[in-house]
């Protein structure tokens, strides 16, 4: 078996199995585990209306998604997605209720405000790391809580006082009534073109651009890429800054094309830690994202339905979720035992 | 309110928000110290927590006054069993620790809310009726100015929780064990050599993290919140994550970080009561722990070292 065929398999055996272990978790506490996922897939598919709705919770996927694997790609782990999303919401619902301008300079900012500030909150813990060789991991865990209750602060300051801030201008949403119409109404947005858009922008940054091909650099080897004159720091904070981008516009999805507003949180969204599942199991490719984020998007948005048509609890698909993110990580077993069966057949030959 | 009631107010608040930081830190300083990064403490604590209070709830009328002691238990073994999958993962089957912590904290949570939702039939529990109780140390409480600060109305888990710190940097610092366990996180190949079973040495750790963190969750939940719910553990585990590396990987070090770290979240809550405190708006205080801990590992407040091979899966044989 050929090491592109068993990288192919690490995540649909994690995937099977994960859904499979869903089955007997079902199975056990007294479901029935066909009625579960059968009202899963209706809650994916069932009609026009559940399909743009579906859509709509794969975009932000899409781009929490982009932003673990492209840091991934430069040897960097952001767990801090999180927190950048969060900021980018709120950069971009401020931008949207704060001033009224025409459509085609407003939106455009209040997008770029968002990848402003979730680029900023990246560029904290990249500084940090290339100045100090201080760990990315535990830095954009912490910011994550800063983000969380600095924007809770603000919305408070901003809304005077509220849980939540007005709804955004018309002028800056990305809502389109051809695709409400086309989807009995959903809250499918024009985010999702954006989102598509940018995974034609990670791929062109990482395979066509020498600071791509430099960022890949220094992810395989650090001492390498210095050696050959790259300047290491430079891309490890330019590889989290564009990487908290990716992060800001996702928040800016929600802002300006889900929800319209802002409000305060009691905690995460959840979006930012699904994305390094949607990365891991993509391969932190362009590509294996547009995979995971729609996999993963479809099980988070299905299970609304489960409750209603067969009275399973919406946890089960975060189990599922859990259970194949833990399977891929431990993807040197599975390709162990690949590699022993493909093994075992050419002795049988 | 004079200075001296601010203090007697606010120093006993601090360390009952402190104490499952504490436990739930030295478990962290367990793990790493072997050289395996756990991110699942907010999981685990989660863990520990609902079993806690479905313990309590189940078997209130058994036990009696003893049930949250003995819910502490249930909930140590629970959260033992899971961390036991972030040990296979890391451990046997080389998975990226992080990735593996991030897989924890998710199954978690959802693995107890799944749980709550099919037993109560709602999202949260019902409130606990045996929790602990506050009381006054016998003749300690009685000394002035020492007595009202530290004696008066505590918790027994806080000196629990402070006893375990103690015993931990006796136990890393002072025993063979300890010594073994040092190094196979700062150098797995040299201590293999020295007949030191690297993988045995860290499921232990990662169990007794497991177990530290269970008793910290229930603890939390048994006298803060007495109910668990989506929002019971919010962010603790990850503060006790700071604590730990705010206090350098050092038991004691972890128990002052969680102390501080109590202090501060004290002050975020009662503050609003306080003179002078009430000033300074409360985002402030809710992220000076974070901002603190990223200044720690800033070095602005002395060099904060990992062991050296924590978070690297220790395979026989490669250089």
């Amino acid at each position: 078996m050929s090491n592109r065929t068993t990288n192919l398999l690490v995540p649909i055996i994690s995937v099977i199995l994960g859904l499979l272990v869903g089955a007997v978790i079902m199975l056990v506490s007294g479901y029935n585990p066909l009625e579960g996922y059968a009202a899963l897939w209706n809650g994916i598919f069932g009609d026009m209306y559940t399909i743009g709705e579906t859509i709509r919770q794969i975009t932000p996927y899409l781009l929490a998604g982009l932003a673990v694997a492209f840091a991934f790609r430069s040897g960097l782990f952001n767990i801090g997605v999180e927190g950048q999303l969060i900021v980018g919401w709120f950069a971009a619902a401020y931008v949207g209720v704060a001033v009224e301008l025409p459509k085609i300079i407003h939106l455009p900012l209040a997008i770029i405000a968002a990848a402003a500030a979730g680029a900023l909150w990246g560029f904290v813990p990249g500084l940090l790391k290339a100045k100090f060789h201080v760990h990315e991991v535990i830095v954009t865990i912490m910011m994550n809580y800063i983000a969380l209750h600095v924007t809770n602060a603000l919305i408070r300051t901003v809304s005077g006082g509220g849980d939540r801030t007005e709804s955004i201008f018309a002028s800056a949403s990305l809502r389109s009534d051809f695709l409400e119409n086309l989807t009995e109404f959903s809250r499918l947005h024009l985010g999702i073109i954006l989102a598509l858009i940018m995974v034609g922008v990670m791929w062109f940054i990482l395979e066509k651009t020498t600071l791509g091909f430099e960022l890949k650099a220094v992810g395989f080897n650090k001492n390498a890429s210095q050696y050959s004159g790259m300047n290491v720091n430079k891309n490890i904070i330019l590889a989290m800054v564009i990487s908290g981008a990716f992060a800001g516009l996702g928040g800016a999805m929600e802002a300006l094309g889900t929800f319209e507003y802002v409000s305060s949180k009691g905690g995460f969204t959840g979006i930012g830690f699904d994305g390094i599942a949607v990365a891991l199991l993509g391969m932190n490719t362009p590509l294996g994202v547009i995979f995971g984020a729609t996999l993963f998007g479809s099980l988070k948005y299905g299970a609304l339905n489960m409750p209603n048509a067969a009275g399973i609890p919406i946890e089960i698909v975060e189990i599922v979720i859990a259970v194949i993110i833990f399977f891929v990580a431990s993807g040197y077993i599975i390709r162990l035992l690949l590699l022993r069966a493909s093994a075992k057949k050419k002795e049988a030959k | 309110m004079s200075f001296l009631d601010v203090l007697y107010f606010i120093i006993p608040s601090a360390i009952f928000y402190a104490a499952p930081l504490i436990l739930v830190a030295i478990g962290g300083v367990f793990s790493e110290k072997s050289g395996v990064v756990n991110i699942g403490l907010e999981g685990l604590m989660v863990i520990g927590a609902f079993v806690g209070i479905l313990f309590n709830l189940l078997f209130a009328d058994t036990f009696g006054a003893a049930t949250p002691w003995i819910s502490l238990i249930a909930a140590m073994v629970a959260a033992l069993l899971l961390s036991l999958l972030h040990a296979v993962a890391s451990i046997s089957f080389r998975a990226d620790q992080v990735v593996s912590g991030v897989a924890i904290n998710l199954l978690a949570v959802a693995l107890s809310l799944y749980l709550v939702k099919r037993i109560f039939d709602k999202g949260q529990t019902d409130f606990i009726t045996e929790r602990f109780s506050r009381y006054n140390v016998p003749f300690l409480s009685d000394i002035p100015f020492i007595g009202p600060l530290f004696f008066t109305s505590v918790y027994n888990t806080s000196f629990f929780a402070i006893a375990v710190a103690f015993v931990a940097w006796f136990v890393i610092y002072k025993t063979p064990f300890g010594l073994r366990l040092r190094s196979v996180g700062e150098h797995p190949m040299a201590a293999d050599t020295m007949g030191v079973n690297v993988a045995r040495m860290r499921y232990i750790a990662v169990m007794i993290s497991g177990a530290l963190a269970g008793i910290g969750g229930a603890i939390y939940a048994q006298t803060i919140t007495n109910d668990f719910g989506h929002a019971t553990i919010n962010g603790q585990g990850f503060m006790a994550l700071a604590a730990m590396i705010f206090g350098k990987w050092h038991p004691l070090g972890a128990m002052g970080a969680a102390l501080f770290f109590g202090f501060a979240q004290s002050l975020s809550i009662v503050g609003s009561s306080i003179p002078y405190i009430q000033e300074i708006p409360n985002v402030f205080l809710l992220i000076l722990p974070y901002v603190l801990t990223i200044f720690a590992l800033a070095g602005f407040i002395g060099r904060a070292n990992a062991p050296l091979a924590n978070g690297k899966p220790y395979i026989k044989g490669q250089r």
